[in-house]
Order: C-alpha cells, then structure tokens, then sequence
C-alpha cells in the first residue's frame, strides 16, 4: 500500500499539524508517524478522531507519503504546499521558518 | 455613506458577544465541531488549507477611510500584513487565529462592519458598480438601492435558511461593470417611456460548474415595488428550489428547470400577494436613505485641468497611468481613479497593511475620505480633483500601486486557488505571475489594448473563469495541475460565456496557449478593434487552429 501520514488543523489556532509517535500532534510533517499497513492507518485515524473529541484538532485525514533516506514527502501538490506554506509567498507557514 | 443607526450597531455588537460565547463553548467542549461549524461560517470563518479564514464584508464595495484603516490594522495586529480583496467585493484574511476571532470581529463592529452573511445559504453582501454615485454615465445613484437591498436582507428570517447561497448584484449604468447577469438576481436602473426611473430584473444568473447567463423576469419595476418584488422572487425560489442535491440547488436550476415565462408567471402571482403592502418603499424613505449618499461639496471646476496636458506631455508614464487609471467623473474637473492591486508578479486583489493605509491617507487627502472595491480585485478613490491626479499618481507609485495596466492583460481576476483554499484543485495565483511577467512589456500590453483575463483555481468559478474574454479553469489530472483555456467570455451589459478552445494545458504550456492566443488576435483584428469583437466576429476556430495546429 501507499505509505500514510495523518493530518488536521489545530481547533484553537488553525495551523496544519501532523500526528507524532507519541499521539501528540506536531508542526512539523518530518515528524510524522508513518503508516506502511492498512491497519496501523485505521488505527491512527481513530487515534485522530479521539483528538477531535479532545477538542485538539478538527477535520483529520491520512494522505499519501513516500519515504526516501529518512524524510517524509507528501504526494501532491496539495499537501505539499499545506506543508510548506503558499507557493506564492515562500515567507509565509513553515517553510518561512525552515529557511 | 451610510451610517449605521442604533438598530444596526445593536445588532452587530450582539453578534460579537453571541459569536465570543459560541467560541468560547467550541474550545471548553461544549459544542462539538458539527455543531460549530455552522454557526462559525454564520459569522465568515471557514477552515483554509492552512488556517482558518476570515471573510469581512464590505457592503457594495463602500468603504470609508476610517475602515480602510481598521481593515489594515487588523492585517497586522491579527493577521500576516495583507489582505485579499476578493471578486464579490470583500476582503479575506488568510490566517487568523480561531480564538482571536471575536476580537476581530469586536474590533470591525467598532467601524461598522461584519463578517455577517459572508457564508451559507442565505442573501450574501450586495455588490454594485464600483463607481456608484460618481459616474458619468449613471441613471442614479445605485448605492441608495443596494443599502435598501442589506436592510431588508440582513438577516431577514424567513431567508437564513436558503436551499443555497443567493448573490445580488446592482448596477444603474447601460455599461454593466458590476457583472449584473452573472448573479441569482441582477438588477440595472433603467428609464421608462415616461421618463420615470426604476429597475429591469434579471434572475438566475450565475457561475461555477453550471455557469447561467441571467433572463429577464421585468423589464420595469416602479421603485417602490422594489423589495416585495425581491421578496416574491426568494419566496418562489425558496419553495422550489431543490434542496436534496447541492449542485442543483441554486436559482439559476430552478429557473432552467421550470422555463424563465413559468418562473416569471409565479413570481408576478406571488407578487400580486406582497405588494402595495408592508415592503412597499415610500418616497420619504428612499430620501431619508438617499441623504446618506448626499454627494461631497464639490468645488466648480472647468472640464479638462490645464496642467494635466502638461504633465501627460512632460512624463510619459504618469501619460501612461492616466490612459487606463481614470474614468468619467459626473462632476466636470473631477477623475475617478482605480488603483491596480495587479504589479508584474504579484498576487491579484492582495494588499498589504501600509497599502491600505496609504491609499486611506490619499483618499482623505484628494478624495473626500472614501474608497471602494472593485469586483476585478482592484480599488478605487471615486472623488479626485483632475489637477491632483500628478500627485495622487506619485504617492500610488512610492507604495508600488501605480500598475498602468487597468483594464489590460494583466489586470488579472485570480481566485486564492490551491495556493490557499481546500476547495482547489490547481492553483491561480502563480500563473496570473507568470502571465502578468510575461506581458510586463507596457508598449505590448497597451498595444494589445483592453482584454479580460479570469482565472479559477476549480469549478466553483470563484475567478470568474466563465466570463473572462481569456477564460483559465484549474483542474487536476491525477495530481498535476492542468489547465482549461475558454474564450470570449465577458461580464458586462452583452454577457457571454466563454467556449472551451480544446484539450487542456499543463502549467508548463498555459502561458504560452495565453500568448498564442493573444499573438492570434493581433494578426485577426480589424481597425483596432478589441478582443471580445474580433472574437464575436472570427469565432473559436482561428485560435484553435493556432493552439493546436502545430501540435
């Protein structure tokens, strides 16, 4: 299968995060669990859904990540730019802060 | 302007404290997400692919100075410096903090403003002809009609609850600038035989995936009859529309569905049951109203400014800005002015907090402390004297809003597309950079001469992409970008829609089809004739032939 990556958006502020190991949510897509079976996929997004009812994050999903030498990439250019920040304004969302 | 009396300022700042509890509820637990989120788009806030986002309304594109400046200091104090004015005349912030909210909103209520009716299924913020009041070529001023229009639709109970969103759009000049027949209803001011003045109806207009060209339900409607009339359109509709299915639910279905002489047959017999009667518009009203929109004390001015000829003959690029910048103003000696939020290379309809209070401080300065925004994503300063347009023109040109290019290629409509918005599926904002550095020669660009160009980053057809003389639909082909070229659309009084010229573009290719089609044109056009009447007289099969022969 495709390997996966959990995102949502925090409640309180908005900002795009990404579920951690340790079912904490990061800002930081390198910081992903990744899930390489259906099963584990499944199991984080229940883990997603009690963040919801934890009123952490709002509208959770998994999307598709590949893995090279240690660093997750998100496929698409959708959650490419959700990761980085707008194309247009490389200042802007995280990708201002990587640089 | 209007000012809000004590009615409308209690109303709003209630909003605020209704909307801070309803926050406050979302974050300790109490109300879920399912039942949140409705009463957080009641109140503009959607949820972005980065944040969530805000979306102000700017009722028919008016602003005063002191609004401009709170619209800026929010920029700042709670958002990343700018703002995206958007194609329906309002302004978005893109990154605004949940929690933060109900200061925003506290903050707007204190200039009059709110984020009210900005989403969901009901009577969206009224847009008009971003130079109401100061045209030339007007009947009346339409502001009068369009502040009447959000009294009555400010939420109005019986329309909260829609079976989709409804768009009203106003207008009292015969060249249409406020994109009438693309709305649920259109309205324009017309003259009758006798000389009296009222309205032409126009319903079922629209875009997004099933774009409609408005019909005509009334050719004149005496003033006063003006919001039973509405009333019983939004009646007929909110009974028949069809609420099951979203992409079949607005106006402009229905109307297809049931023939525009069917439509306008239960609107007139609804009507013969509301009018005369409670919403009937007495002329001491519309005056009290009308004395809002009292027009500045203008100074006695000859025609044409002397000094003008001169420095237009001095300086070749201030020559250049007011060839696309100006308008006719009603008041001889006066200009309209729109100001260009599209730089070579910038994102259409962004503007960062110093712009806005920059453009404030011109507009208090030169042009009797008021601004509008112009559905094209551009802003206006409605009232400047001829002799300080050399001066208003440097001070554009120290805060980079000086683009000679209104009206031309680059003035591009652009949706925030994928670069911002969970709805896309490509993004808008890059190509209209690429499109506007392309074109960025001024000698070629004013050759090519006046030319629309709209960009929606999905079907939804937020950027007008249907009615674009150059049309560019965003779609997604397993994952990459590709893009839709239409052509000969156009908004105005002769609207049309554009026709899909052939297979799509990939984001490497679509600059060139644009050039293509613009070099295409230039070779086809006749005594200088512009694009949308080369087109209308040649069709598509010149351009497809050159789009696609080589290939």
């Amino acid at each position: 299968m495709t390997v996966k990556a959990i995102t949502a958006n925090r409640l309180s502020d908005g900002n795009v995060v990404y579920l951690r190991q340790d079912d904490t949510w990061s800002e930081r897509i390198q910081e992903s669990i990744v899930a390489d079976s259906e099963d584990l996929a499944t199991a984080l997004l229940e883990l997603a859904k009690r963040a919801v009812a934890e009123r952490l994050v709002v509208d959770p999903y998994l999307f598709a990540v590949s893995v090279e030498d240690g660093r997750i990439r998100p496929l698409g250019r959708r959650e490419e730019i959700r990761a980085a920040g707008p194309s247009v304004r490389t200042d802007l969302g995280y990708q201002a802060a990587a640089e | 302007m209007y000012r809000y009396d004590e009615f409308d300022q209690t109303l709003v700042d209630d909003r605020v404290e209704q909307f801070r509890g309803q926050v406050q509820r979302r974050l300790s637990g109490a109300l879920t997400e399912e039942q949140f989120r409705p009463l957080r788009l009641m109140n503009g806030v959607y949820l972005q692919l980065h944040a969530y986002m805000l979306r102000v309304a700017i009722p028919y594109g008016v602003l005063s100075t002191r609004q401009l400046r709170k619209l800026a200091h929010i920029a700042r104090r709670y958002d990343k410096g700018y703002g995206h004015f958007t194609t329906r005349q309002n302004i978005q912030y893109n990154w605004p903090k949940l929690y933060e909210v109900p200061d925003i909103l506290a903050e707007l209520a204190e200039v009059e403003m709110h984020a009210i009716q900005t989403s969901g299924n009901c009577i969206r913020n009224v847009t008009a002809d971003q130079f109401a009041g100061v045209a030339a070529d007007e009947i009346e001023d339409p502001r009068i009609y369009a502040e009447i229009i959000r009294q009555w639709s400010t939420l109005h109970p019986e329309f909260s609850f829609l079976p989709r969103k409804f768009k009203i759009a106003l207008t009292a000049a015969p060249h249409d600038r406020a994109a009438i027949k693309t709305h649920d209803i259109g309205i324009g001011m017309v003259k009758n035989a006798e000389g009296e003045t009222g309205f032409e109806i126009f319903v079922g207009g629209g875009l997004g995936r099933t774009p409609v060209v408005a019909k005509r339900v009334r050719g004149f409607l005496p003033k006063q009859h003006l919001l039973s009339y509405l009333e019983a359109i939004l009646r007929v509709y909110n009974q028949l529309g069809q609420r099951n299915n979203i992409y079949k639910a607005r106006i402009k279905i229905l109307v297809n569905q049931v023939g525009i002489e069917a439509f306008t047959a239960m609107v007139e017999e609804e009507w013969q049951h509301l009018k005369d009667d409670a919403l009937d518009l007495p002329a001491d009203e519309i005056a009290y109203i009308k004395s809002y929109f009292a027009p500045p004390s203008y100074e006695k001015l000859e025609g044409e400014d002397a000094s003008l000829a001169e420095k237009r003959l001095a300086e070749p690029a201030f020559a250049r800005w007011l060839l696309t910048s100006l308008q006719p103003h009603k008041a001889p000696g006066y200009a309209i002015v729109t100001i260009s939020l599209k730089p070579d290379g910038g994102i259409p309809g962004d503007a960062t907090a110093e712009q806005m209070e920059a453009v404030a401080d011109l507009a208090d300065r030169y042009s009797f402390g008021e601004v509008r925004v112009a559905h094209e994503q551009n802003l206006v300063l409605t009232d400047v004297r001829q002799r300080d347009l050399h001066a208003v023109w440097q001070e554009l040109r120290r805060h980079g809003l000086a683009a000679p290019n209104v009206g031309l290629l680059s003035d591009i409509i652009a949706c925030p597309g994928l670069d911002y918005c969970s709805l896309a599926n490509a993004r808008s904002i890059p190509l209209a950079q690429q499109i506007t550095r392309r074109f960025a020669d001024l000698d070629r660009l004013h050759h090519i001469g006046k030319i629309t160009l709209n960009i929606s980053g999905c079907i939804n057809a937020c950027g007008h992409h249907h009615v674009g003389n150059i049309g560019i639909l965003g779609v997604d082909k397993k994952g990459t970008e590709f893009y839709q070229v239409t052509l000969g659309g156009s908004a105005d009084e002769n609207t049309s829609l554009g026709e899909i010229v052939g297979p799509a573009f990939d984001e490497h290719h679509v600059v060139d089809a644009v050039e293509t089609v613009v070099n295409t044109y230039l070779e086809i056009r006749k005594n200088g004739e512009d694009f949308i009447t080369a087109y209308r007289r040649v069709g598509l099969a010149p351009f497809k032939e050159t789009l696609y022969a080589a290939h």
